[in-house]
């Protein structure tokens, strides 16, 4: 790394919101630089674990069905997150992401095409071809190609500041020949801090110990931290994140989506004590399973255990572990360390109270329990068909939303509310901006697709100038 | 733990890990017919296996994007995993069964088995014509040195045996996969199945901007190569055809001019197996180790360069006419042929009608929405299946 070049545009963060602003700065005419934290084949962060992005549009296209329009857009994104959200950035977003699959396409990025008359996410989310590391490939290409400079292995630990400008970064590990790299504007897209425990044992206390983390290992918010400490405004609290409950037998980290358990609908669900919970049939479980994580999270040692009996095989996707199996509901009890007659009683408890009805996955069916504690509304059945079968469930942590503030040109904002001279922060670094609490499956993408693509210009109109 | 221990492991088995972790994720369901195919499935035997082994065509895009290769402690790697298993295939499947065994991950018994042709055909061809007749000028051509009857009757044979080699072989795969008698097979899915084929469909990465090899940018041209190679050889194969109806339904001999229809066919064909060949062979070496199989680098590097060098030495005999090393070329010529007969049905050859059979299910599939091969526990509900495709976030 040479010390005495000084960069148009710093890019700190190598994932789908860096990449992009480091194109779009690369084709302003400014000379980027990236900087990643991990190596060359782990690079693109939690983006090369992800599968589409949420986009309005206004009539269907070659890889979108109908039409998702910014009315229903925000409304979507109000009620998930109750509010917190910043109105005018939310809509400026939503409304720009009607360009992103078209930017993506013109930069090597593929999507499969639209699967017509699906209930499901096809109207409103664009899926990658090939998942999110394809993506990464291209747009590491599109920037090479742009003669963008690319660093691996390059984690920032420090920033210097004079008079309230950024100056230079200083890079590498601990133990390793440090470096500065200097330029006349930062974009910070290093992500949130999902992957560092302590941070999130000091926001969750001692459970945090038991969630698994979903994405990359090098989302530790080292950069977050600086920007806080420098003065940027903090958007969001610690303890708002996306998180979801998947197969307890995971990695703990990049164990991705593969990892998720989606029969929880199917079945029941109960904790270490062998009790149930929460009501397993609320709501579809596209629509309800970013609600089991905390669930999951508040049960003895973070550990709970979905059961299922052989009417729901074959009803949904097959998880990645085998699950434990057992032709009686004690036998499985001892394989899943519960105790068997606590297990027994629960699920004939469960089975005596379930209604007639017609079961109907693909509606909000009329089977449903009643009488119990913790009532299961939809698609319950009564769990009486060996074999049975159990998958451990824990939480697992998507990513956070703490953040800093930013404003509609991507500058990032200082705690006096005034935009900082040089800097720019695009992707979940400042998510929390759109995302108070709650999530919209996709919109992670779209917000550092939007903001990525606004900090690239604005950073190389900056340096340019 | 299974999921994350590879090594030692049998190559089914390990097949049957990767396709557990890629039918949990399913991002790549666009590339190729393999995710749809494998999306139909809930476990995976080992008929299923070989199905989709064979169905890949090792693009190399599965591979480069996914986010679950080394250094992930999944390892998932299809390509690399698939072209071990095909290799597996051609040897299970093969009639003979030793032959299937002889040639079982070692591609230097084609080299070996090609040498040996070649030192056989000299030898003999010297001894029948003896050595002072075997370096003349032959104004007569080929059938100066060798007599036509016994270059007809050899390679007759060889031809035959190849053929019923290659029938047994399918016949075998075919019905391990459960497929239907043929005539049962629709005739638009055994299009589709040739159409898939002869186009190399599955080689446009899903986007048509090729394949993700021999490194991570897509490209054409494997594809390109692999249709010089393909329509070279079948040039050639139509060369000799009209060469054999010439002799015997016209009783026109050999040589022919260079405007006659054989010529012109097997010069054209030719170059293809010149450049083709040899494309892929600059591609296998530029290729990312990752993702290959380096076991079958060697069966496929020695068809290669066979049907280079069948191609070479036929070429530069057409150039020899007349000349004092006709005797010598036309041997060589021929043993590599032999060779290379010999070892079509068991080597990398046999890949195509593997692959066809393969595509024939996968639209037989694709046309019934069930899967062929036999079930062994309860089918998916394809409703769920296909309505969980798209819920994750
Ligand atoms: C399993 C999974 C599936 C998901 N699926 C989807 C989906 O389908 N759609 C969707 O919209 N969202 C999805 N998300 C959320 C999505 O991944 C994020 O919202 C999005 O990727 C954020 O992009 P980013 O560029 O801001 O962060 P990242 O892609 O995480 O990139 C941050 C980068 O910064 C680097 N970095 C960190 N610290 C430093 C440092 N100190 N110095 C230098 N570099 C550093 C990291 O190595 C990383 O490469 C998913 C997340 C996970 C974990
Ligand atoms: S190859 Fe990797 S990314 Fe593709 S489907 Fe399989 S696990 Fe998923
Ligand atoms: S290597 Fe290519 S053809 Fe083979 S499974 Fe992967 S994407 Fe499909």
């Amino acid at each position: 790394m040479s010390e005495t070049t000084v960069f148009d545009v710093l890019v700190i963060g190598g994932g789908h919101a860096g990449l992009t602003a480091a194109v779009c700065a690369a084709e302003a005419g400014a000379r980027v630089c990236v900087l990643e934290a991990a190596p060359h084949s782990h690079r693109g962060g939690n983006s090369r674990h992800t599968r589409n992005l949420r986009a309005m549009h206004e009539a269907p296209t070659a890889v979108l069905t109908e039409a998702y329009l910014e009315e229903e857009y925000w409304e979507d994104l109000q009620r998930v997150t109750k509010g917190r959200t910043d109105e005018a950035l939310a809509r400026m977003t939503i409304r720009r992401s009607s360009e992103s699959v078209g930017w993506l396409g013109a930069h090597g990025v593929h999507f499969q095409p639209a699967l017509g008359g699906t209930l499901h996410l096809g109207r409103t989310n664009a899926f990658f071809m090939g998942g999110g590391k394809a993506v990464m490939n291209a747009l590491y290409r599109a920037a090479a190609d742009l003669g963008v400079v690319v660093h691996y292995d390059a984690p920032v630990h420090d920033l210097l500041f004079e008079d309230g400008f950024f100056q230079k970064a200083l890079v590498g590990r601990e133990g390793t020949q440090r470096s500065a790299v200097k330029a006349k504007t930062l974009i910070a897209a290093a992500g949130g801090f999902e992957a560092n425990l302590e941070w999130l044992t000091e926001a969750w206390g001692e459970v945090a110990r038991n969630f698994l983390i979903r994405g990359t290992p090098y989302n530790r918010g080292a950069l977050l931290k600086l920007l806080l400490d420098k003065g940027a405004q903090q958007i969001g609290d610690p303890k708002q994140c996306h998180a979801v409950a998947i197969d307890g037998r995971a990695p703990k980290f990049d164990g991705g989506i593969v990892t998720r358990v989606d029969c929880v609908s199917l079945g029941v669900v109960v904790n270490t004590l062998s009790e149930r919970f929460y009501d397993e049939g609320e709501d579809f479980w596209p629509k309800r399973y970013a609600i089991w994580g905390r669930l999951v999270a508040a049960q003895p040692d973070q550990l709970a255990h979905v059961i299922i009996d052989d009417k729901a095989t074959g009803r949904f996707m097959p998880p990645v572990f085998p699950p434990e199996r057992a032709g009686t509901i004690a036998e499985l009890a001892v394989k899943i360390g519960l105790e068997p007659a606590t297990l027994e009683r629960t699920i004939s408890e469960f089975n005596a109270a379930v209604r007639p009805g017609t079961f109907d996955h693909t509606a909000l069916d009329d089977c449903r329990t009643e009488g119990l504690a913790v009532d299961k509304s939809h698609w319950a059945q009564a769990i009486d068909r060996p074999p049975f079968r159990a998958y451990a469930l824990r939480p697992g942590i998507t990513f956070t939303y703490l953040g800093v503030g930013v404003n509609a040109r991507a500058q990032m904002l200082m705690a006096d509310g005034k935009p900082s001279a040089n800097v720019f922060a695009a992707g979940e670094i400042m998510a929390g901006n759109i995302l108070g609490e709650g999530y919209l499956a996709g919109i992670g993408m779209t917000i550092g697709s939007v903001f990525g693509r606004i900090a690239g210009k604005e950073a190389a109109a900056h340096a340019l100038n | 733990m299974r999921l994350t221990d590879i090594r030692d492991q049998d190559v089914l088995d390990e097949a049957e890990r990767i396709m557990t972790i890629c039918n949990a994720c399913r991002y790549c369901e666009g590339h190729c017919a393999v995710f749809p195919a494998m999306e139909r499935r809930l476990d995976f035997a080992a008929p299923d296996l070989e199905y989709l082994a064979n169905l890949c065509h090792n693009c190399g895009a599965c591979y480069h994007h996914c986010q679950y290769a080394e250094p992930h402690d999944f390892a998932v790697n299809v390509p690399r995993t698939f072209a071990k298993l095909r290799k597996e295939t051609y040897a299970a499947y093969a009639w003979p069964a030793f032959m299937g065994r002889v040639f079982h991950g070692n591609g230097t018994w084609v080299a070996a088995l090609a040498t040996l042709a070649l030192v056989v055909f000299i030898a003999g061809t010297a001894l029948i014509g003896g050595p002072a007749d075997f370096f003349a000028v032959h104004p007569e051509g080929f059938y100066g040195v060798i007599p036509h009857q016994v270059m007809a009757g050899l390679f007759g044979l060889v031809g035959l045996f190849v053929l019923l080699a290659l029938v047994m072989g399918v016949v075998r795969y075919w019905r391990a996969l459960g497929l239907p008698a043929p005539l049962g097979v629709g005739g638009p899915q055994v299009l589709q199945a040739v159409r898939d084929a002869l186009t190399l469909k599955y080689l446009d990465g899903g986007a048509g901007e090729g394949c993700t090899y021999p490194g991570e940018r897509p490209s054409l041209a494997r594809r390109r190569f692999h249709h010089l190679t393909f329509y070279g050889f079948l040039l050639c194969f139509a060369a000799t055809c009209v060469g054999t109806l010439y002799h015997y339904g016209f009783g026109w001999i050999a040589p022919y001019g260079y405007t006659s229809l054989p010529k012109i066919l097997g010069i054209s064909g030719g170059i293809g197996l010149l450049i083709g060949p040899a494309g892929l062979l600059w591609l296998k070496h530029k290729a990312d180790p990752a993702a290959v199989d380096k076991d079958s680098g060697g069966m496929d590097r020695a068809f290669l360069w066979l049907l280079l060098l069948t191609s070479a030495t036929g070429l530069a005999l057409m150039l020899a006419k007349g000349t004092t090393l006709l005797g010598t070329l036309l041997s060589i010529h021929l043993g590599i042929v032999l060779g290379l007969f010999l070892t079509l049905p068991y080597g990398k050859f046999a890949h195509g009608f593997y692959r066809l059979v393969a595509l024939i299910a996968h639209a037989l599939e694709t046309r019934h929405g069930a899967r062929m091969t036999p079930a062994p526990a309860a089918a998916p509900d394809p409703e769920a299946a296909a309505s969980a495709r798209r819920d994750a976030a």
